[in-house]
């Protein structure tokens, strides 16, 4: 048995102006999986790939233990996939939609969608044109959810959305979590989102996997060090430090490895530790970024 | 992040909501409740059985622990942990812990009853 709701290995693909460089993911089933990164990092080029949409240069995708793409029409019924692009039909209503998708998908669970309807504060009769923009994403998900699929893939499904539906949204999302059998991978860049629900956190900037790990890992690893130096001479860098910045005598420390023997080696050097912090996610990733852009431009000179 | 979860389930515990043998929600329930992931869950209630607030018991669940003091315990541990916090401070200061103490009965003298 495959214990793998999502296996990517040495994913590449190549486009005139964008490349993405082999991409490593897994997922184990029944986990949650935040996929962060900027606008063009290769989010959603990774999902079209993992959801057979398209097709890798090299490297294998493997989606619910079948090969992707070829086997993309087996998965299809346990696969429920939203991104932003997918359009409904205007001149239709959601009523009709939701017997569209009934029609087609055994897994339709009509009680769970009319729960929907009403927590997403959706109308059946109105046309789908006639949607505003948060309505549009929360009626496609809803006709995603309701078929209950086993591997949930959301391209971005808060992005668009203001406060009281993402709220709404995020909710929904956290109700997934008692299902121990259900296995999400949702991108976004707004990390606040993806910082409560997942498991599993995963990086990705300029077409490459930055970083990747649970999320109580991440959280733990990076620290901000607050520390008052001897003197106003710039800070040498030790242990696994990603940034400083320093101004005068006072200096803020970013360690992506910490563990609290750098604290008595800063005391040796007189060195006095004033705070040491935790980072959001969003502070995580944006010092990551950073790290590796700036560690890519030395590479290239 | 788990810091936070164990922080609010031992609030609940310190005002009395969940007395002692109260049967927790599931780690499943709870992340499902909170709209926290089920790594973070699992990591609070590991952490607060360490700290002998809560009791796994296989198959069953997790209750508070039967202990008559858990309220005040857990409060007076909070107390602790801000105290030790003001130490810190004044070592970093460079404050002798006698001139540390000397500080302490000052505003222990200078704080009336309704100030917060």
């Amino acid at each position: 048995m495959n214990e793998l709701a999502i296996h990517l290995e040495n994913v590449s693909k190549h486009f005139n102006y964008f490349d993405l460089n082999s991409v490593n993911l897994t997922l184990p089933k029944g986990q949650i999986m935040g996929f962060v990164g900027a606008n063009g990092a290769g989010k959603s080029t990774t999902i079209r790939i993992i959801m057979g949409l398209m097709q890798a240069d090299s490297g294998n995708a493997t989606v619910l233990g079948q090969e992707m793409p070829k086997y993309q029409t087996q998965i299809k019924h346990n696969v429920g996939y939203s991104s932003e692009e997918m359009k409904l039909y205007g001149g239709k209503n959601l009523g009709w939609h939701m017997a569209f998708i009934k029609s087609i998908y055994p897994g339709w669970d009509d009680i769970y969608a009319k729960e929907l309807l009403q927590r997403f504060d959706l109308n059946l009769e109105q046309k789908i044109k006639q949607f505003s923009k948060g309505q549009h994403i929360k009626a496609q998900l809803l006709l995603v959810l309701a078929r209950k699929p086993k591997l949930l893939v959301l391209d971005e499904p808060t992005t668009g959305l203001d406060p009281v539906a993402r709220q709404e949204v995020n909710n929904e999302l956290a109700l997934i979590l008692k299902d121990e059998e259900r296995t999400v991978l949702f991108s976004s860049h707004n990390t606040s989102d993806v910082e409560k629900i997942s498991d599993q956190i995963t990086f990705i900037d300029r077409g490459a996997i930055i970083d990747t790990n649970d999320k109580e890992t991440f959280l733990e690893n990076w620290r901000r060090i607050q520390v008052e130096l001897p003197s106003t001479h710039p800070m040498v860098p030790m242990g696994n430090i990603v940034q400083i910045e320093q101004d005068g005598r006072l200096a803020s420390v970013i360690s992506n490895q910490f563990c609290p023997s750098i604290l008595e080696a800063y005391q040796q050097q007189n060195i006095k530790v004033l705070a040491v912090e935790n980072m959001t996610l969003e502070e995580i990733f944006l010092a990551n970024v950073n790290h590796r852009r700036q560690a890519q431009t030395i590479g290239a000179k | 992040m788990y810091l936070q979860i164990m922080s609010q389930i031992k609030q609940k515990v310190m005002v009395g909501d969940w007395q002692t043998g109260f049967h927790l929600p599931s780690i499943r329930e709870m992340a499902s409740v909170t709209g926290v992931s089920v790594i973070t869950v699992k990591r609070a209630y590991s952490e607060l059985e360490h700290e002998g607030v809560i009791i796994t018991q296989q198959g069953r669940g997790s209750f508070i622990a039967e202990s008559e003091s858990i309220r005040s315990d857990l409060q007076f541990s909070e107390l602790d942990e801000k105290l030790k916090k003001v130490v810190f401070k004044a070592r970093q200061l460079g404050l002798s812990d006698d001139e540390t103490k000397e500080r302490m009965n000052q505003v222990l003298l200078n704080t009336t009853g309704n100030e917060q």
